[in-house]
């Protein structure tokens, strides 16, 4: 099924606050962070990158949590220190913000044309899901919860394969 | 702390310990399930109370002020200090136990944090807006098990009426006001119980009504969670919990 791409307000509003970013090269530099249980997917384009400042020679980085128990994100905030710091940021500090709450909404249309490209059905807002493999419309779900908390497991009817689907949340 | 604070401490304390308790009882089907999926199901609705937990042990850390860490509160505390619903605690039996309970508590929570979305309190309004999208989620998959359970076979409707049975005297608790929970809601921090107690009747049984099955009066009868007085499980609950904090004190992943 082809969808003609438009922006959602949550994601235009994230997007307003990069391009108005006082220091866009450590934006860029983020770029660099993944998402360590959806390959390739930056934290900017997963949507959980909130904001960023300098303050008194510290660079705080502000990421929400996606699920309010999700494990990775403590794995994202090492790596951000990790490429900050060897980018020549020596202190950084991350901040877990829980307003605003993460949303799909806020995901970039980079991120989930990305996690089409790996197999995953992007998230829906009406719940119209269809196969990665095929675009069949015509599929059924397996299990509510897949292979973490984000994902719900589902078939397609038509080529049989069996995909994770990112949930609309 | 003065009184307000000690007042909000208590409540994070026990909304961190209704969740973590449920959690790890939840957990326990991990590995356990009927079969893979509803074992990753029931992992990540732990994973989610354990998020929540979180949350609140990480707020009452900072609101109390003396330096302990969500991990002190959570694995360096006696049963007696735990003060969660009785309910949470109470073994995972078997499935359509484990299932009906968590209709219960689904809907009790889509309600209740409804209401805890609106707090005062900033911190917990955020907590509350993030675990309800949670607990809706859980809802969607929780209904239909009861309905495949109850009009399933003689089995498995036999095990859903034998669980209802053995629920009923822990379900008064979810609606109980204690005195520090009612000045808070007083001051619009917390939310009176009391309030959603016929909601969640009336969803309740109109949820049964599909399958014909009645809810059987709520009111309040076994009780004490709030107080730190427990059924006999959860000291067996903890010290399985517990054990890798007590052995080895402040021992990291």
């Amino acid at each position: 099924m082809k969808t003609i791409p438009i922006l959602s307000p949550e994601f235009a509003q994230r997007r307003a606050v990069r391009l108005a970013a006082s220091h866009p090269e450590i934006w860029d530099l983020l770029d660099g962070v993944y998402d360590p249980e959806l390959p390739g997917l930056t934290i900017w384009d997963l949507g959980v990158l909130q904001d960023v400042r300098m303050v008194d020679g510290v660079c705080e980085v502000d990421i929400t949590l996606t699920y309010s128990g999700c494990p990775a994100v403590d794995a994202m905030t090492k790596d951000i220190k990790k490429v900050l710091n060897d980018a020549g940021y020596e202190k950084v500090n991350v901040k877990v913000v829980l307003t605003p709450a993460w949303s799909t909404a806020m995901m970039s249309p980079e991120g989930k044309a990305h996690l089409k490209q790996i197999n995953i059905a992007p998230p829906s807002e009406k719940d119209e899901i269809c196969c990665p493999q095929c675009e069949s419309s015509k599929v059924h779900v397996i299990s509510q919860f897949g292979s973490t908390a984000c994902k719900a497991l589902y078939q397609c009817n038509d080529c049989h394969e069996t995909f994770d689907y990112f949930k609309h949340f | 702390m003065n009184e307000q604070q000690t007042n909000l401490y208590r409540f994070l304390i026990a909304l961190a310990d209704d969740s973590i308790v449920l959690s790890h009882r939840l957990s326990e089907w991990c590995s356990n399930a009927p079969y893979l999926e509803e074992d990753l199901a029931l992992s990540n609705v732990a994973l989610d109370y354990l998020g929540r937990a979180r949350m609140f042990y990480q707020y009452a850390a900072e609101v109390e002020g003396k330096g302990r860490t969500e991990d002190d509160l959570a694995y360096h505390r006696n049963e007696r200090e735990y003060t969660n619903l009785l309910i949470h605690e109470l073994p995972i039996n078997d499935f359509a136990f484990t299932m009906l309970r968590q209709f219960y508590l689904d809907v009790f929570y889509v309600k209740y944090l409804q209401k805890l979305s609106l707090s005062q309190d900033k911190m917990i309004a955020a907590i509350a807006q993030k675990a309800i999208k949670e607990s809706r989620y859980h809802l969607k998959r929780s209904e239909p098990w009861i309905i495949q359970l109850a009009q399933g076979t003689e089995e498995s409707l036999n095990r859903i009426l034998v669980a209802k049975e053995e629920l009923n005297d822990f379900i008064g608790e979810l609606f109980d006001m204690s005195e520090w929970e009612k000045s808070l809601a007083e001051n619009g921090i917390s939310v009176d119980r009391e309030s959603i107690k016929a909601e969640w009747q009336a969803y309740v049984q109109g949820f049964f009504a599909q399958s014909d099955i009645e809810l059987d009066s709520v009111e309040l009868r076994v009780h004490g969670g709030r107080e730190g007085i427990h059924t006999e499980h959860l000291g067996h609950m903890l010290s399985e919990m517990q054990y890798l904090q007590r052995a080895y004190p402040g021992n990291e992943w």
